[in-house]
């Protein structure tokens, strides 16, 4: 992760995250990662090798449709950029939006809303 | 993807009878068992698996669109129906505006990698304004199956 200020003060902060969860980032796992992005002023893109898209837009992060294993890019602009990276990479690395990783499929998934 | 990798030709309808969010599922589903393929005997075994998934969280995405799907051992490979509402039906969808396109997708449970290709597809073109705006105003089904193709062999159309 690095952390760039530029002239005007706006903080620009990338990093490259690994989907671990087996279902991959399929709708609801997509959900969770636009509502943990719409809590952030800053603007946040996710790519991978084929588009770049609005993190915070459902149906475009829907559309990246990352299986488990992919790498996605993250970057964030903005005052929180770094603080949005953050809590972005804990939710698909750490917390792995709740989900079994491979290997571990009787585990029950959590709700995702609220 | 291509769209006609999983969409189901016989199963689109131009017009949905249903006016409620668990009537249009089950029209979608009753659709791709008359047209065989779910296997017998499925069809309200997989209704009803639609919409406990659909009870969990909407797929109302906004923008006229829902996706209901699950996955499930009765499919091979990935299938998808396609139903139009003009008056609109409420799937609770995140933007609280009425759905007029519903895309079913019916996924292998053994195979989430299929089922995010599908996703993929589906979404690359939703998310297009044209498209959305062509596919509402297809009224029938030999209207929606004619624009499905023609993204299908020419994707700059978007």
């Amino acid at each position: 992760m690095r952390a760039e200020q530029d002239s005007l003060k706006k903080t620009v902060c990338e990093t490259e995250i690994e989907i671990k969860n087996a279902d991959g980032l399929h709708m609801r796992p997509a959900m969770q990662f636009v509502d943990a992005a719409n809590q952030f002023d800053c603007d946040i893109t996710v790519s991978n090798d084929k588009n770049s898209v609005d993190g915070k837009s459902i149906m475009q992060m829907s559309m990246l449709a990352a299986t488990c294993g992919s790498r996605l890019k993250i970057k964030a602009e903005g005052s929180d950029a770094q603080e949005a990276v953050s809590v972005l990479r804990q939710l698909v690395e750490e917390k792995k939006f709740d989900k079994p990783e491979p290997g571990n499929k009787k585990q029950k998934a959590k709700r995702v809303d609220e | 993807m291509k769209f006609s990798d999983f969409v189901c030709f016989e199963a689109i309808i131009g017009e949905l009878q249903a006016s409620s969010r668990n009537g249009a599922i089950a029209e979608l589903v009753s659709a791709l068992d008359k047209a065989g393929r779910l296997g017998k005997g499925n069809c309200e075994k997989i209704t009803k698996a639609v919409i406990k998934r659909e009870n969990e969280a909407s797929t109302g995405m906004g923008k006229g669109i829902a996706v209901p799907h699950v996955q499930h051992g009765v499919v091979k490979d990935v299938v998808a129906a396609i139903g139009q509402s003009s008056a609109g039906i409420d799937f609770s969808s995140l933007d609280k505006q009425l759905v007029y396109s519903v895309i079913l997708l019916i996924s292998p449970a053994d195979n989430p990698d299929r089922h995010l290709q599908a996703m993929e597809s589906v979404f690359g073109h939703l998310q297009h304004d044209k498209f959305r705006k062509f596919l509402r105003q297809s009224q029938t089904a030999e209207e929606i199956a004619d624009l499905l193709r023609e993204v299908d062999e020419n994707p700059s159309l978007e």
